[in-house]
C-alpha cells in the first residue's frame, strides 16, 4: 500500500503536530516572554490530552461498534509516552538544568511534582511491553499490566491541578473528561457483572 | 527613618544634572514628534527625573514587561492581559485616598501626576510563581501621598483597592478571587521610600494590562501585593485582608516579603528565572532590598509572619 494512503502513516503526521508547532514558534519567536515554561507547559498538556485519546478508543469502538479503531491505540499510546518523556526532560533540562539535589527535593517535597513523576514511572513499563514480541510473552498478564494507564491518567491530572495557582478551569476539563472515559468502562463492567 | 542606598552604585554611575538635562530636551524633541505621527496620543507625561535607582540591572525590554502579565481583571493566562486590556478606560479616573486621615482627598489621575515630581526607579520584580523582571518604573513615593491626607494617629495599615467593574475587567465576571481586588501594607511599610506609585513605564504612560492608570510598586515583596489600576486608598486600624489571603490563606500571607527560605507550600522559593534568562538564578532576601527595608521586619518570625 503505498505510504500516503495508510492512515497510520497519516496519524503519524498527526501526532507530531505539537512538536512541529513548538518548532515553528520557536523560530518565529512565538515562544512568549518565558518560552521554558511555554515549553514545558505545553509538552505537558499534549501528554495529558495523548493519554486521553489513548483512553478514549476504547469506549469509541464500543459505541461505534468498529473495531478498526484498535489499531491506532498503540501508536497514540507512544506519543503519549514520549510527549511525556519530553515534558519530564524540559523540566530537568530547561527549567531545573539537571540541579539533582534541587530536582530531587522537589520530587519528594511537592506533592504536583510527586505525583508527575509517578505518573511517568508508570507509564514506562506500558512503552516496554508495547511491541508485539512483548504481548505474545506476556499474554494474560499484559492486559494488567496495561491497567497501569488508568491511575497514571489519574496522577497526571492532579499533577496539573495542584501546579495551577488559582484558576481551575482548565485541570477541571481535563479531570471532566477522564471521568467520563473511567466512568464508561466502569459502567461497561457493571451491566456485564450484572447479566453475567 | 535612615535610608541607605543600595551599595552597588557609584556616584559616577549617577547622570549628571546637565546630561539629564540634554536628555530631557531630547525626549521633550522626541515626545513632540511622536505626538505629531500618533494623532489621538495619551496626555504625554510630565518630564521626570533620572535617578540612582537600580543601577547595575539591565531592564527587560518593553515587549516583555508588556506581553507577560498576572492581572486576573483580564484572564489567568499570562498572555491575556496584553490581549484584553484595551477595554479600560483609563481616563477619566480618579484616586480616593480616604478613612482614617485628616484631609481625605480624591484626584484627578492628570492633576495627580502633575502634582508629585515624577522620577525613574529600575526596580527588581520577583513574581510568587518563580520568575522575575526588571522594570524602569516611573512615578513618585506613595509617602508623599499619603503625607497630604495626614494620616490620623489610628491610622496602622493601608488599603488599596482595584477598579470593579466587568465591563472594563472581563475577568471579573468570574469568581476566581473575590473581586475587586485589595492589597495591604503596614503604614510604615507604606511610607517607605521605595514605595512607589506608578504612573509610567520606559518613559511612557504606564499600558492597561501593567496596571494603568496607576499601581502599587512594593519591590521586595512578591508581585501580587503591587495592586494595579487601583481607585481607592484606604488608612485603617485593622490589617486588611487581602484578595490572595482572602482566597488561598495558607499559601498567601499578609506580609509576602520575597523570602528564598520560606518556601511557598507548593513550590521551592529558593531560585528565581529572571525573564530573558536561562539559567535561574538565586533569590535574594528581599528581593535585594534587604539594606533599605530589613529594618521594618526586625524581631519578627518571618516565617510565621510569611
Amino acid at each position: 500500500m503505498a505510504l500516503y494512503r495508510n492512515p497510520k502513516a497519516w496519524l503519524f503526521l498527526l501526532c507530531l503536530y505539537p512538536l512541529v508547532r513548538l518548532a515553528a514558534l520557536a523560530w518565529t519567536g512565538g515562544l512568549g516572554a518565558n518560552p521554558i515554561e511555554f515549553i514545558t507547559r505545553s509538552l505537558g498538556t499534549w501528554t495529558l490530552t495523548g493519554l486521553l485519546i489513548t483512553l478514549a478508543v476504547t469506549p469509541v469502538r464500543r459505541l461505534s461498534g468498529y473495531g478498526g479503531v484498535l489499531r491506532y491505540r498503540r501508536m497514540l499510546g507512544l506519543f503519549a509516552f514520549v510527549y511525556g518523556m519530553l515534558h519530564l526532560l524540559s523540566y530537568l533540562w530547561l527549567d531545573q538544568f539537571f540541579d539533582w539535589p534541587g530536582i530531587f527535593k522537589d520530587i519528594l517535597k511537592r506533592p504536583f511534582i510527586t505525583f508527575g513523576m509517578a505518573a511517568f514511572i508508570l507509564l514506562v513499563p506500558l512503552a516496554l511491553t508495547s511491541p508485539h514480541a512483548a504481548m505474545r510473552r506476556l499474554g494474560r498478564n499484559w492486559q494488567r499490566v496495561h491497567w497501569l494507564i488508568y491511575p497514571a491518567a489519574i496522577g497526571a491530572v492532579l499533577h496539573y491541578g495542584w501546579l495551577v495557582k488559582k484558576d481551575l478551569t482548565q485541570p477541571l476539563i481535563y479531570a471532566g473528561i477522564l471521568a467520563l472515559l473511567l466512568g464508561t468502562r466502569i459502567f461497561w463492567r457493571y451491566k456485564k457483572t450484572k447479566a453475567g | 527613618m535612615l535610608i541607605k542606598q543600595a551599595p552597588d552604585i557609584q556616584p559616577s554611575e549617577i547622570t549628571a544634572e546637565t546630561v539629564y538635562r540634554q536628555r530631557r530636551q531630547f525626549i521633550r524633541a522626541a515626545a513632540a514628534l511622536a505626538a505629531l505621527a500618533l494623532t489621538p496620543a495619551r496626555a504625554a507625561l510630565p518630564p521626570y527625573k533620572k535617578n540612582a535607582y537600580g543601577g547595575g540591572e539591565s531592564a527587560n525590554t518593553w515587549d516583555e514587561i508588556t506581553h507577560y502579565n498576572n492581572f486576573y481583571e483580564f484572564g489567568t493566562d499570562k498572555t491575556d492581559p496584553a490581549k484584553y486590556a484595551h477595554s479600560l478606560k483609563p481616563r477619566p479616573w480618579t484616586l480616593a485616598i480616604e478613612g482614617a486621615c485628616r484631609k481625605p482627598k480624591s484626584w484627578d489621575i492628570d492633576a495627580l501626576t502633575r502634582a508629585f515630581p515624577l522620577e525613574e526607579r529600575i526596580y527588581r520584580l520577583r513574581c510568587v510563581e518563580g520568575w522575575s523582571m526588571v522594570i524602569p518604573w516611573l512615578g513618585f513615593p506613595l509617602a508623599s501621598l499619603l503625607k497630604q491626607v495626614e494620616p490620623a494617629g489610628n491610622a496602622k495599615y493601608v488599603e488599596f483597592i482595584t477598579l470593579h467593574d466587568p465591563q472594563q475587567m472581563p475577568g471579573q465576571r468570574q469568581a476566581i478571587l473575590d473581586w475587586p481586588y485589595r492589597e495591604g501594607l503596614r503604614l510604615d511599610e507604606a511610607m517607605h521610600p521605595l514605595t512607589l506609585m506608578a504612573v509610567g513605564l520606559y518613559g511612557r504612560e504606564l499600558p492597561n494590562q501593567n496596571g494603568a492608570p496607576i499601581r502599587l510598586v512594593v519591590p521586595w515583596k512578591y508581585g501580587f501585593k503591587s495592586a494595579k489600576s487601583i481607585v481607592k486608598i484606604r488608612l485603617v486600624e485593622q490589617p486588611p485582608i487581602s484578595s490572595w489571603m482572602k482566597a488561598v490563606p495558607r499559601e498567601y500571607g499578609f506580609y509576602s516579603n520575597v523570602n528564598p527560605e520560606v518556601d511557598h507550600p507548593r513550590w521551592s522559593q529558593a531560585r528565581e528565572r529572571r525573564i530573558g534568562e536561562f539559567l535561574k538564578r538565586p533569590t535574594l532576601m528581599f528581593n535585594g532590598y534587604g539594606e533599605q527595608v530589613a529594618q521594618l521586619y526586625r524581631g519578627m518570625d518571618l516565617r510565621k509572619n510569611f
